[in-house]
């Protein structure tokens, strides 16, 4: 696969590897933040904390939708669903698994007679209001700003097409809003709490809104950004510059994916959103509570589409379990095993939290693909 | 097609035909789907006889039986490479083979949904004779029973089938040791993607084929060459990974792979990006997992390479001591994880 | 988040759709996200839809910069 396998070469890592080692001061301890739960992913899959030195650690942030979307809203899909039988939900599959309250998941919620399906994409969900014109589709739609534009697309689609029976929960969020939120928690601001050196920006949310947002994180906290491509190699490199920042006292934006992003980014997707969704006042975190401006909904204009007016269905907030520690994990001040009920009573089948949710989410990767390192296992 | 039997006052219309509930109602209607379909594709003596049991030779002396069976409810009922019909003639088969038994006879029950096409379930009996046929393993006896419209998804099978184990012979999920070594009779992940490949909403083109086989003759060959491999499996649902699992749990053992040794169909690779899942969860259903003394290895590699169904065979990992019994991997870029049990079904990602 | 392939456009299609092919598999997806999108370039895919296009040359520059790095002093980050 051209542009993929090239970018996860063994023999490439090995020298970047012997490049950080050579740039990294022996002296002192480095800690970067990858945002974005496909970050976490690559870094847990591929093994690359392996390849960096001892002194550097990786601290996973909440750069994951699923992870951060609150029981609450899931809920709100799963009462509609159980409770109008006319009514198809339809979303991404990594929301199916996640549990809601009363027990269930919109996956057990099918098991009960729900009618809830999975799409891979949100034209499949169009497509299934124009099969179906007796029954009403509800797009449930995740995703920071990289799956956005395709919701604002199938709006734009359907208003085109004069469908009356489709319409869209709306659960996207925003970047630089939950970064600001981690920057500004208690612990980071206190000097000496949790030394976050710097940002791994994400990668696809980039080639949408650009390099130039991150700007601000740069100049107002001194927090050195570099976006980074999603293949391992990617993140490798980001980490090298992210270390020459700190190491030459700089904090900019710097751009480590340049075949995909630009300063502008994507500005027909910009626009495309901008028309469709205007931003909430303030939006529930999973994690990190009420966040300002850090969430979308859609604008009065296309109210027909909007499945929250048009079923009028509220939202209720749901805490999570009281030994869970996502919150603190999210923020990076907490690892997945300082969390009392990690691996025990919170697992991948039995998720209690956020970030044991999805693959992305911090404690998932750990459990998944990172826990034999808890314990000594003889070596192969 | 063949002459109408005496008492059926015309054949089944088998073009346009469709299940009904009087098939399974025991009666006529019934006894004429089991002529006209059944027996008339898997012809044999023991179906010839018409009992409802089939009477069978003792095994020889110092043999012992093997019996295995299987329910398959894939769907689509066809795919690219086979269907749901040699699907259960193979995994069946496989299942007794890998004990390192000779598969000897099948059983095979069908319950059929009212309204299915008997176009089509003609098509999946004849490839389930043709299956049956190639592997040289009849179908002695069988059932069939029909459900209401909308309590099936069309048909599903269930096959049992039995095998004879020679004297001495051990092999199976508990014997693996530490420095032993992993091998892999060819690529993974090919019945899975080819599965989903069909799957309407994830519709993708692609020219993987399902590796749906009987592997029993591949399996003679190798223990021919090698009479001490120690264990043997067929990844099926869940893949490689969930093999290799359920192994170190049986054995007490952990599992060290080499990401770059396990062989993997581009195609394969490309599709599972795609959707976001791993090869090594995806299913496979004509694929060997051997494990064998390290001494025995190569032999046992070029023992399956020498055969048309190991050709892409390969060396891919070895047993270690780990009393957590867990499977980790060194990936292609250096670095080492787990390679954990699947939790719940695999569903195509978008992060 | 968000995951998304380089794959190459093998085929323009009506109504802003395209066929991509990503190592032998190919797929219909959409490119109403972006402009001037010919046969032959790649683009990044995300659930369906190509976000942004692959600059060749910007890639072939990145790869140069991991290649070069470990040989005695690497060069200044991009």
């Amino acid at each position: 696969m051209k542009y993929v396998d090239e970018f996860r070469d063994g023999g490439l890592a090995q020298k970047l590897a012997s490049a950080i080692r050579a740039e990294v001061d022996p002296a002192r301890k480095y800690a970067f933040m990858e945002f974005c739960g496909g970050h976490t992913h690559a870094i847990s899959r591929y093994g690359v904390t392996d390849l960096l030195p001892a002194n550097v650690r990786m601290i996973h942030g909440p750069g994951c939708p699923v992870c951060v979307l609150p029981i609450g809203r899931i809920d709100m899909a799963i009462g509609l669903a159980l409770a109008r039988p006319d009514v198809i939900v339809c979303t991404y599959g990594d929301c199916l698994r996640v549990p809601a309250s009363d027990g269930l998941s919109m996956l057990k919620a099918k098991a009960r007679g729900a009618d809830i399906r999975m799409v891979y994409s949100a034209a499949d969900a169009v497509a299934l209001a124009q099969a179906n014109p007796t029954r009403e589709v509800v797009f449930f739609a995740i995703g920071f700003e990289t799956t956005t534009p395709p919701t604002a697309l199938v709006i734009r689609q359907a208003e085109a097409l004069g469908l009356n029976n489709f319409s869209v929960i709306c659960n996207h969020v925003l970047t630089p809003s939950a970064i600001v939120t981690i920057l500004e928690s208690p612990e980071v601001r206190e000097i000496g709490s949790v030394p976050l050196d710097g940002f791994i920006g994400p990668a696809h949310v980039s080639t949408i809104i650009g390099s130039r947002p991150y700007a601000f994180f740069a100049e107002e906290y001194r927090k050195p950004v570099v976006i980074a491509g999603f293949e391992p190699l990617d993140v490798m490199q980001a980490v090298r510059m992210l270390i020459r920042q700190v190491n030459e006292g700089r904090a900019e934006v710097e751009n480590e994916f340049t075949r995909a992003v630009t300063e502008d980014g994507n500005l027909k997707a910009q626009a495309l959103v901008s028309e469709v969704f205007e931003l909430r006042r303030s939006f529930e975190w999973r994690g990190l509570r009420e966040v300002p401006y850090s969430a979308l909904r859609i604008r009065a204009r296309f109210a027909a589409f909007d499945a929250e007016a048009k079923f009028d269905i509220a939202y209720r907030s749901v805490a999570d379990n009281k030994a869970c520690e996502c919150g603190a994990i999210l923020r990076g001040v907490k690892k997945p095993t300082d969390c009392r009920i990690f691996g025990t009573v919170c697992t991948p089948e039995n998720p209690m939290g956020s970030c044991m949710v999805s693959s992305e989410g911090a404690c998932a990767a750990h459990y998944n693909y990172g826990r034999f390192r808890d314990i000594p296992v003889v070596a192969a | 097609m063949g002459e109408v039997k005496k008492g059926y006052v015309r054949p089944l219309d088998l073009k346009h035909g469709r299940v009904d509930m009087g098939h399974g109602a025991g009666g006529r209607a019934m006894a004429q789907l089991i002529d006209e379909v059944f027996a008339r594709a898997f012809a044999n003596e023991w179906l010839g006889q018409g009992n409802d049991g089939a009477v069978l030779p003792a095994p020889a002396a110092g043999e012992r039986l093997v019996m295995a069976t299987d329910a398959h409810v894939v769907s689509p009922l066809f795919f690219p490479g086979g269907d749901i019909g040699c699907l259960s003639v193979h995994g069946t088969i496989n299942d007794v083979a890998v004990m390192g038994a000779r598969p000897l006879y099948l059983a095979a029950s069908f319950i059929l949904e009212e309204g299915f096409a008997l176009a089509e379930l003609v098509r999946i009996v004849e490839s389930m004779a043709a299956a049956a046929r190639e592997a040289g393993v009849p179908v002695v006896t069988g059932d069939t029973k029909v459900v209401e419209a909308g309590k099936g998804d069309g048909v599903f099978i269930s096959t049992t089938g039995v095998g004879a184990l020679p004297a001495g012979r051990d092999i199976g999920g508990a014997n693996a040791r530490a420095g032993d070594v992993v091998i892999v009779s060819g690529s993974i992940g090919d019945h899975g993607t080819a599965i989903l490949s069909q799957r309407e909403s994830l519709a993708f083109d692609t020219e993987i084929v399902s590796d749906t086989a009987a592997l029993h003759g591949l399996i003679a060959h190798l223990l021919e060459m090698v009479p001490g491999i120690r264990v043997m499996r067929d990844p099926t649902r869940g893949g490689l990974a969930t093999t290799l699992n359920e192994i170190a749990v049986q054995s007490g053992v952990g599992i060290s792979l080499e990401e770059a040794a396990i062989p993997v169909h581009p195609q394969v690779e490309a599709a599972c990006e795609f959707l976001g899942l791993d090869p090594l969860y995806v299913a496979n259903e004509g694929k060997l997992v051997v494990i064998c003394a390290a001494a025995d290895a190569d032999a046992a590699v070029l023992a399956l390479r020498s055969h048309p169904l190991g050709a892409e065979a390969a060396r891919i990992g070895e047993v270690i001591d780990d009393p957590n019994h867990f499977v980790q991997i060194r990936t292609g870029f250096g670095g080492r994880r787990m390679v954990d049990w699947l939790s719940g079904e695999q569903l195509p990602r978008i992060c | 988040m968000c995951l998304a392939i380089p794959a190459r456009v093998v085929e323009l299609l009506d109504g802003d759709n395209a066929r991509i092919d990503l190592g032998g598999v190919k797929k219909e997806i959409s490119l109403a996200l972006v402009e001037d999108v010919v046969v032959g370039d790649y683009v990044i895919v995300h659930v369906g839809y190509a976000l942004s296009r692959l600059d060749a040359e910007e890639a072939e520059r990145t790869l140069a910069l991991f290649a070069e790095a470990g040989i005695g002093g690497a060069g200044a980050g991009a």
